[in-house]
Parts: C-alpha cells; sequence; structure tokens
C-alpha cells in the first residue's frame, strides 16, 4: 500500500511538471488561438538566461525576477516580429512558424550553452515529508504550490480583468474585438508574453529536477499537450488537472501494468485523451464551441 | 536535354498567356497545338527530364532524387487528407512508417519478393488508415491533430516491443532490389525508377480520385461541412475515406522508402518525421497539386544547405529557413510560383495587348 | 482543383492523343538512355602503381589527404557533435606543427545527419562519391551506421572507428571496409558481472536502460556474463530518449530490493538517475554507471557528495580528472585545443575522445604498408599493441584476422572525493572472457 502511494505521490510530482508547461499552451491558445510548439523551448531558453544569471554569482531570486521580466519582454517581441508577419494567413501556417521557432530556438540554446548538462538551483529545500513510509519531497510540493498559484492568478485574470475580457474577445473574433475598441495587435502580443513567462516559470521549476539541456523540455511538451487536450484547451484548471491525472495514470500503469511496463506508458496519455475526447470533444473543462453554419 | 527545356518554357510562358486570354485567337498550326496544350507538354518535359535524370547525375544526386520522391509520394497523402480533406494530421510519419515495416517484415520473414510488398503494404497501411479514420472523425481541429501526434510518439516503443517481428530497437536490415538484368540498369538507378513509377501512380491515383465524386465531396466536407451535410454527404464517411485513402499513399511511400535505404529501425520514423512531413507540405503548398513535390525538394534540400551555411548549428538555419518561407509563401511555394506565373501572365499579357 | 484552361475544350479523344504522344516520347527516351547502359560502380579517383598496384587513391596524394565524418550535428543527438572538434583540433595540430599525416594535409569534412539513418546514407554518398574523400573517419550511432555500411563494403571504402560500441562490428564478417574503435558494450558488460562476482558473487541486481540497440546490447552482454553465477537481475526497466524523466522507474526499482543497481543510461539520463539514486535514501544499492555517463560533466550537476563511491569502467583519459593534470598528452591536448578550436571547452569529454581517436587514426594510417584504400584497411585489421597516449596507460590498439575490436580493455574505476580512482588492473576482455562469439 505504502508502495502504492509513494507511486501516486511521484505521479503528482510528475504531474505537477507537466501541469506547469501546460498552463503557458492553453494561456498562448487562449489569446491567439493556436498551438505553439516552441512553447516548450521558449521556456528552456528562459531558463539558461536564469542559469547564465546565477552563473554570474546573482541571488537566485533576482536572476528570477530578471528572468521573468526578460521572457515577457521576449515573449511579445517575438510576437511583434515573428508572428506578426502572417497574423492573417491560415491557422497551418501560423504553427509551421512556430515549428521553425522550434528548431531555431533549440539549436541556440546548443550553439550558446552548448549541449552538456547543466547543474540549476533548486529554490526549495532538498529532504521530504515523511508520513507512513512515504516521503513526499518538499520539491515536489513545492512545484505543487507554484502550479496552484500561477493557475490562480490566470482564472482571477481571465475572469476579472480587463485584459482578460479583451483577450476572450480577441481570440472569438478578433473582427468585431477590433470594432469595439480593443487594440488587437497589443492583446496578441501580451499573450505571447505573458505566455512566455508563465513558461519561464515552468522551466525554472523543472530544471532542477529533470536537469539544464536544450532538449530538456521536448520531453515535457507532448505530455503538456495531453494534459492541455484532456483538461480542455481553454481552461487553465483543467491543464492542471488534466496534468496531474496524466503524471498519475502513466505512473502508476508504467509500474503495476505488467504488459504496459516503462516502455508503453506513453499509450496511457493517448488512450485517455481519445476516450474523453471522444465522450466530451471538449476537453474534462472545456465549454462547448457551438457552431454557426 | 537542355534544348527541348527551353522550347517547353516558352511554350509554357505562352500557353500561360494564352490561359490569361481565355484562349481566342489561338495560332492555328504546330505553335497553336503547343500553346493549347501546354501543361501536357510541360508536364511531359518534366517526365522526360526525369527519366533522362539518372543517366547524366552521379549516383549520389540519382540517390538524393530518388528520396525527393518517396518523400513526395508521403507528401502526396498528406496533402490530401490536410490540404483537400480538411484534416490535420501530426501522425503521418506514422503511417509512412507502417508501410516501411510490413514491407520488412514481408521481405525479411516471408521472403516475398520484392514487387508484391507494395501494394500489400498501401493494403496494410489503408486498412489502418480507415480504422484509424473511425475515432478520427469525431475530433476535429486542434484535437486531432494532438492525438495523431500522440500516435506517432507511442509507435516508436510499439515498435520496440515486438522484437521478434520487427527486430525491436536494432531494426531489420534488408537486401535492396536488384534490378533485372535485361534493363543493365545499376541498382541505383533500378530503385530510382521503382521511385519515379510509384511517384506517378500516387499523383494519378489522388488526380482521379479528386476529379471523382469523392473528392467533389471531400472538398464539400473541408469548404462547409454543414452545407455538405444538408446537400446530402454524409461528413464523417468521407473523411474516413480521405484517412484511409492518405494513410494507403504514406504506406506506399513507405514501401519505397524501405527499398531504398534498405534498413528500418524504430528511430528512423520518430515524431520529428511526421512534423518534418507536415511542415513540408505546409512550405510546398497545402492542397495544391505540385505541392507535395516542392515540399519533397524542401525536405531533402534544404537540410543540406543549412549546414552548409552553418556547420555549427543548422537547426538555427533551418528554422529560420522554415519561417521566411512562410512570411514569403503564406500558402506554400506552389502558391507562390502560382502567383509569380500570375504576375508573369499579367505584364505579359498586357504587352501582348498593347502589341495588338 | 482547376481545370487547365486550354484543354477543356479538345475533349477524351484529344486527350487520349495527347497522352498517348506523351507516353510515346517517355519510353523513347527510356529506351535509347537504357540503350547507353547502366553504369558501372567503379571508382574514378585512380589506383596506385608499384608494389601497391591497382589499389584505390582515391581522396589521396603524397601531400594530402581528405576525410569524411557523419555525426549528429542538430536534432536530439546533438551532444554528440562535440566530437569532431577534437578530431579537428587534433588534424589542425598536425597539420600545422608536424608537417601532417605521414607527411599529408589531412582535410576533414563533417556532415550532419541529425541522427537519422536516411540522411546518414545521403551524407556518406555525398562525401564518397561527391567530395571523394579517402575514407569515412567516423559514422555515429549504431542506426547511421548500420544503414551505411553495405554501401561502404560495396564501394570499398574503409568506414573506420566509428562511433558506436554496439558488438557487431566486431563479430560480423561481411562487412571488412567497417571496424568499431571503442570498447564494445558487451565486452563492457562482463566487465562489470567480473566486478561483481569477485565483490557480490551474490548480487541482486537492479537495471535501468535505455531502450535502443545501446541499452539492449549492454543489458545481453550483461545477461549473458552472469549466466552460471549467483548474480540475479531482479529487475529491470526501460526508459524511452523522449521520456522527459527516470524518477517513476527509479522508484519501482528501488522497490525490486536490489543491492546492486546497473546504470545503463546516456548522459542527461544518468544524471536524472544518480539524482534519484541520492534522494531516495532508504535504498543504498552499489551504483554501476556505463561508460557512456561517466565522465565528471554526469556526474557534476548532481553533486559530488551524492554520487560518493559510483564505481563505472573507462578505456580513455577523461579532462576533468585532476589525475591526469600533469600528463603529457593531455597537456599537449588542452594546448591545442586552446589553440586550433578555440571556442569549444577542453573539459568536455567528447572532445578528448575525438582527439584520440584523431590519434588512432593516425598511427593506423602510419602502419599501413600501402598508403591507399586497401592498405588502410589491412592497417586496421592489423593492429599490434598500438599505443595511443590519450587512452589509459595499458590500454592498446589490437586486432587481427579474428579480432575486429580495437579497443578490448577496460578498468574499474570509482569516485571518490572529487575525481575518479582507478582501482585494480587493467583488465583485457579478450584474455579474461574469451572472443565474442554468439
Amino acid at each position: 500500500m505504502a508502495d502504492f502511494v509513494q507511486q501516486f505521490v511521484g505521479g503528482l510530482g510528475a504531474g505537477a511538471i507537466y501541469a506547469s508547461l501546460a498552463l503557458a499552451l492553453v494561456l498562448i491558445y487562449q489569446f491567439t488561438g493556436i498551438v505553439n510548439f516552441a512553447q516548450g523551448e521558449l521556456a528552456m531558453f528562459a531558463t539558461y538566461i536564469a542559469w547564465t544569471f546565477i552563473d554570474a554569482g546573482l541571488p537566485f531570486w533576482l536572476a528570477l525576477v530578471l528572468t521573468l521580466a526578460i521572457s515577457f519582454v521576449g515573449g511579445m517581441l517575438i510576437e511583434r516580429v515573428i508572428i506578426r508577419p502572417v497574423e492573417g494567413a491560415p491557422e497551418l501556417t501560423l504553427v509551421i512558424v512556430t515549428v521553425g521557432l522550434f528548431i531555431f530556438v533549440n539549436a541556440a540554446a546548443g550553439w550558446i550553452w552548448s549541449f552538456l548538462i547543466k547543474d540549476f538551483p533548486n529554490p526549495f529545500p532538498g529532504g521530504a515529508l515523511q508520513a507512513g513510509g512515504v516521503s513526499l519531497a518538499y520539491s515536489t510540493l513545492g512545484v505543487l504550490a507554484v502550479v496552484g498559484g500561477v493557475m490562480g492568478l490566470l482564472y482571477l485574470m481571465f475572469r476579472y480583468t480587463k485584459i482578460g475580457l479583451g483577450m476572450r474577445a480577441v481570440a472569438t473574433n478578433p473582427e468585431s474585438a477590433r470594432l469595439v475598441g480593443i487594440r488587437v495587435g497589443w492583446t496578441l502580443a501580451f499573450g505571447w508574453g505573458l505566455a512566455a513567462l508563465v513558461g519561464a516559470v515552468s522551466g525554472v521549476l523543472v530544471a532542477p529536477l529533470l536537469f539544464l539541456e536544450p532538449n530538456m523540455m521536448g520531453g515535457v511538451l507532448i505530455y503538456a499537450f495531453a494534459a492541455a487536450t484532456l483538461g480542455g484547451f481553454d481552461s487553465p484548471l483543467g491543464a492542471v488537472v488534466g496534468g496531474l491525472i496524466v503524471g498519475v495514470a502513466e505512473t502508476l500503469a508504467g509500474s503495476y501494468v505488467d504488459f504496459i511496463g516503462s516502455d508503453l506508458k506513453i499509450g496511457v496519455p493517448l488512450a485517455i485523451i481519445l476516450g474523453v475526447l471522444l465522450l466530451r470533444p471538449q476537453g474534462l473543462f472545456g465549454r462547448a464551441v457551438v457552431e454557426r453554419a | 536535354m537542355s534544348e527541348s527545356t527551353d522550347t517547353t518554357e516558352t511554350t509554357e510562358a505562352a500557353g500561360a498567356a494564352e490561359a490569361v486570354k481565355g484562349g481566342s485567337g489561338t495560332p492555328p498550326g504546330v505553335a497553336g497545338y503547343a500553346v493549347r496544350n501546354w501543361r501536357m507538354l510541360a508536364l511531359g518535359a518534366l517526365l522526360l527530364l526525369a527519366v533522362a535524370a539518372p543517366f547524366q547525375l552521379v549516383p549520389f544526386r540519382v540517390f538524393q532524387l530518388t528520396m525527393v520522391m518517396v518523400y513526395a509520394v508521403a507528401l502526396v497523402g498528406l496533402n490530401l487528407l490536410v490540404g483537400h480533406a480538411g484534416q490535420i494530421s501530426l501522425g503521418h510519419g506514422a503511417f509512412f512508417a507502417v508501410g516501411a515495416y510490413s514491407t520488412a517484415v514481408m521481405m525479411y520473414h516471408w521472403d516475398l519478393p520484392y514487387p508484391v510488398t507494395f501494394p500489400l503494404a498501401a493494403a496494410v497501411a489503408f486498412v489502418l488508415g480507415y480504422a484509424f479514420g473511425v475515432p478520427a472523425t469525431r475530433l476535429r481541429g486542434l484535437y486531432l491533430a494532438l492525438v495523431t501526434l500522440a500516435i506517432a510518439i507511442f509507435l516508436v516503443p510499439l515498435l520496440k516491443r515486438f522484437e521478434s517481428v520487427t527486430g525491436g530497437s536494432m531494426g531489420l536490415t534488408l537486401e535492396k532490389p536488384e534490378p533485372p538484368a535485361w534493363t543493365g540498369l545499376a541498382q541505383d538507378q533500378w530503385l530510382y525508377f521503382l521511385a519515379l513509377a510509384g511517384t506517378v501512380l500516387a499523383f494519378l491515383v489522388v488526380h482521379y480520385l479528386l476529379r471523382s465524386r469523392v473528392g467533389r465531396a471531400m472538398h464539400s466536407v473541408r469548404d462547409n461541412e454543414t452545407a455538405a451535410e444538408v446537400m446530402g454527404v454524409r461528413p464523417a464517411s468521407y473523411k474516413r475515406r480521405a484517412f484511409a485513402w492518405s494513410s494507403m499513399i504514406a504506406g506506399a511511400a513507405g514501401c519505397l522508402y524501405t527499398w531504398t535505404i534498405g534498413f528500418v529501425s524504430p528511430d528512423s520514423f520518430t515524431v520529428n518525421l511526421s512534423i518534418t512531413l507536415l511542415a513540408g507540405i505546409v512550405v510546398g503548398g497545402l492542397g495544391s497539386t505540385w505541392g507535395p513535390l516542392l515540399g519533397g525538394l524542401f525536405v531533402m534540400f534544404v537540410p543540406s544547405w543549412s549546414q552548409d551555411i552553418n556547420k555549427a548549428a543548422p537547426g538555427v538555419i533551418f528554422g529560420l529557413l522554415i519561417i521566411a518561407v512562410m512570411y514569403v509563401a503564406p500558402t506554400g511555394l506552389a502558391g507562390l510560383a502560382g502567383r509569380a506565373a500570375h504576375w508573369f501572365n499579367k505584364t505579359r499579357s498586357n504587352r501582348i495587348l498593347r502589341k495588338g | 482543383m482547376r481545370r487547365p484552361l486550354g484543354s477543356g475544350r479538345s475533349g477524351n479523344g484529344g486527350r487520349l492523343r495527347r497522352g498517348t504522344a506523351v507516353s510515346a516520347a517517355v519510353l523513347l527516351a527510356a529506351t535509347t538512355a537504357a540503350a547507353c547502359g547502366g553504369r558501372d560502380d567503379g571508382d574514378d579517383g585512380g589506383t596506385a602503381t608499384g608494389a601497391c598496384e591497382g589499389q584505390q587513391t582515391t581522396g589521396i596524394t603524397d601531400s594530402s589527404l581528405k576525410l569524411g565524418g557523419i555525426y549528429p550535428l542538430s536534432g536530439p543527438a546533438s551532444a554528440y557533435g562535440a566530437i569532431p572538434k577534437g578530431i579537428k583540433a587534433y588534424f589542425d595540430y598536425v597539420n600545422k606543427e608536424k608537417g601532417g599525416v605521414d607527411g599529408r594535409q589531412v582535410e576533414f569534412v563533417v556532415r550532419d545527419d541529425g541522427y537519422q539513418p536516411p540522411k546518414a546514407v545521403e551524407e556518406a554518398r555525398r562525401l564518397v562519391e561527391q567530395e571523394q574523400v579517402f575514407a569515412l573517419f567516423q559514422t555515429l550511432g549504431t542506426p547511421s551506421t548500420t544503414a551505411t555500411w553495405d554501401y561502404t563494403s560495396q564501394r570499398k571504402v574503409p568506414q573506420i572507428f566509428v562511433a558506436t560500441g554496439a558488438s557487431k562490428w566486431g563479430t560480423d564478417d561481411k562487412h571488412p571496409w567497417t571496424i568499431g574503435w571503442q570498447p564494445n558494450y558487451v565486452s563492457e558488460a562482463r566487465v562489470y558481472a567480473q566486478h561483481l562476482k569477485q565483490e557480490k558473487p551474490k548480487a541482486k541486481v537492479a537495471v535501468l536502460f535505455q531502450n535502443d540497440d545501446f541499452g539492449k546490447d549492454l543489458l545481453d552482454g550483461f545477461k549473458k556474463a552472469i549466466e552460471g553465477s549467483e548474480i540475479k537481475i531482479v529487475q529491470e526497466e526501460s526508459y524511452e530518449v523522449t521520456d522527459p524523466s527516470v524518477e517513476a522507474q527509479m522508484r519501482d526499482l528501488a522497490g525490486s530490493g536490489a543491492d546492486v543497481f546497473l546504470n545503463v543510461t546516456t548522459p542527461k539520463f544518468g544524471s536524472q538517475a544518480l539524482a534519484a539514486d541520492a534522494k531516495i535514501t532508504d535504498w543504498n544499492p552499489l551504483h554501476i554507471l556505463n561508460n557512456v555517463a561517466a565522465s565528471v560533466t554526469v556526474l557534476e550537476p548532481v553533486g559530488f557528495k551524492n554520487v560518493q563511491g559510483v564505481v563505472s569502467s573507462t578505456y580513455y583519459k577523461d579532462p576533468n580528472d585532476p589525475q591526469w593534470a600533469d600528463d603529457a598528452e593531455m597537456k599537449l591536448y588542452r594546448d591545442k585545443m586552446k589553440q586550433y578550436s578555440p571556442g569549444a571547452d577542453p573539459n568536455v569529454p567528447y572532445h578528448a575522445f575525438g582527439w584520440a581517436v584523431a590519434t588512432s587514426f593516425h598511427k593506423t594510417l602510419e602502419a599501413a604498408e600501402c598508403k591507399t584504400r586497401e592498405g588502410l584497411r589491412d592497417s586496421m585489421r592489423n593492429l599490434k599493441d598500438v599505443e595511443v597516449p590519450m587512452l589509459l596507460p595499458g590500454v592498446k590498439m589490437s586486432t587481427g584476422p579474428d579480432d575486429g575490436f580495437p579497443i578490448e580493455a577496460m578498468q574499474m574505476m570509482k569516485f571518490e572525493g572529487e575525481r575518479w580512482t582507478l582501482t585494480g588492473e587493467v583488465i583485457d576482455t579478450r584474455k579474461v572472457f574469451g572472443p565474442l562469439g554468439d
């Protein structure tokens, strides 16, 4: 039993990692209506920036604040410079641009910082909470807390701020939004900036656990997609719950179902997604979109 | 050879001008025939070039062109699904892999003669594509993209798991098809012609499919599902068929791949292949006839150029090039070519008008 | 599908006629072309005269030598893209200061295959047919090498010192032109099995392995080596290179009650597994780390205090290891890296690996009687205790008619303080365990 609980807790830890990146994915989807393949790579790049500051001797928290600021501005710049020129193009064109961005950022990070793994300091204390033969690492608790906090802030922003309202208007109908005086361009840029910032938080949370190297987020991205799909692409709460479910399900299936084993465990989120989507195409927490013909 | 290309280019231009003018005032005689049928002539010239190429080029270039055609066939399949049926697939590499592995297994374990494997591999991919199409038709847009992506990822460990059949992570090494003695061809030339035949076949199949009722129904579903339904087209049924046909063509491409490379391993068919294929067709031109060929050329040659420019990080250049192409040609290279031709026609016909 | 405007009106008859015309033309071209015959695959690079008469001299003259290497410079395995930097630095140094390899200025052309077999085939053909290289000096990875070795055999081009430890390069007898370099994974597994038989004859082993050719080869070798002993594998878990983390696998292994942990991973996952082992405080097995992940650069991020007592094996000098700080070859290497490859960090062990393999090539060509492709092939298959200063003292290269493995000796080492300490003797796996056979 303790074993099972231990694996369950471990699954939550993995799920928190997926959820952190899924939040950024959901955010960018909310603002712009596209899936950003480069989201994980941008997070990785931001983590390298933080690492560079820390390596230069800056205290962790100062480095973090600087990194978040740079990420926000960087995200906005990317929207203005790279995404803007193809704004009116078909959706797939935009998606392919993010694929190009993925390849570019990944290679650039390897070029600048090499492919050797880097040690990234953990902001949370080492050690673990022990209870009944089960240990819960403080770092897992920390990641969960931060992810929960970010989720809460996003929820409040979506719900109660003007920018959140504008953002929803832009995502639903950019033309009408423009007519009612919303500055669509800047709202999109703000969305990219914010998503890059949330991504940077994710990268900094993940790096001490997975070790920093240019392909750090590649594997996480798939699970984050799974999490966002499961939870519904328009819900921060969904992203977090989806992430936790995916993390727990794949961990338990990998450990306890012999046929699945650790090699086929990636099939578990796949099965979950397929199942959920067939029963509830908008995801667990998403709103169904009614289409007008 | 160069002479004939020159003539084609001029006839092509003249023909294009003619097309814009609406075909009125066609000059009589041979010139008139050339002008009226410039498309067919251009196609014939292209085929001639394609047939002559392996005798003029070094084997290395022949191999490159063979791979261009292998990718082009896969992209023909993907184009059918994404461009014509409006269904996004981020997992087309999986169907490609199914074809490649079916061929490998048939040749390795069952010792089947290689020509037999082509239709069989395509059939296997067709069946799997149809089966996958059943749940896939209930998903749309983004969600479909992600599910197909997940399948592409899942395929790699799955192939490794069934080691007795697939050779596990070591893969399977095969003898490449030997040219029949009467042709007097070298092996790489023979493989080239096999790929060429496959490419022509794939283009023909899609060409006639799209002109049939099925193709029109597919387009109507893509353009407006509700309207199509009102007119009595059952969207789900056509989406399933699109999946099956497109998967079949990807499977055929996989078969050509196995013949050409002579080696399959799970790590040759990672999710990167699927993403590269999607990038290839979008860059080439979604829904256009020549998009797959242009996409195949892009997928084959641009990574090589990237490393010529920047050895230290070829990805930096490759990524930038993808973005750059999307800026210059948001609807793909085929669209760009179309626009260029249009612009050319306009200036040209203006000149003709002024002269006349 | 827009209908071609020009042809819309001509009707079916017209289309048929045109179709026939086109196919007739194509057929005609095909037959004329075929009449010219295929093409003989022979090389046009020239042959030697004198004692080595008739042997191929493509890519080599009395004053120059052209080599080609294929590495993943892009994609998920890019970390290995550092190897050619060490090779280049070595060749630049030899070209400028030693008059080249055997009096020949070496040109080393590096191409990227992104770790994809079809790309490797393309690049191999480019190097051989277009660049006209003398030999392929290293292709990296088992898949890429497997996809290309039929071709190199067919073209009779040496594919020397491939950067993968798969055992098939040495056991195969159909590809005389391809040879490995580093100790193969099976031999390495035998070294660990031997170590356990001496230290923990009743060991219960938990294994984490990468689910690809590398992990499988090493694990299978280990299983074979412990046959008949009381050592047992109690649990094995695999991971995919695309997995974000191996933590879940590590928790499973910790629950197995094993007292030995065999860590068969590549660098990133090696660090993760070491960190997880340190974090799981109630499981303290003897940790055996395979050579691929045994660099100090893998251990350092985990924290030295967490990796005390980990054992591994090696065959070349790690530049991070302080015990080689005063070593003459290491000093030369650091010096020349700084001089000829200023952007590259000499502490990266892949650079030292490249340096060592380039030295090995240098010595192999020097030993060749004929400076031809055939001569190189014969030389690489007939090495007699060749010393390479970047290899550990006592590790030498030997090959022969029944031995296709240049390096087969390794030494166990244990991590103490901030460095590896070599323990025991250099183990010549061929002498101790006999040749690899099926």
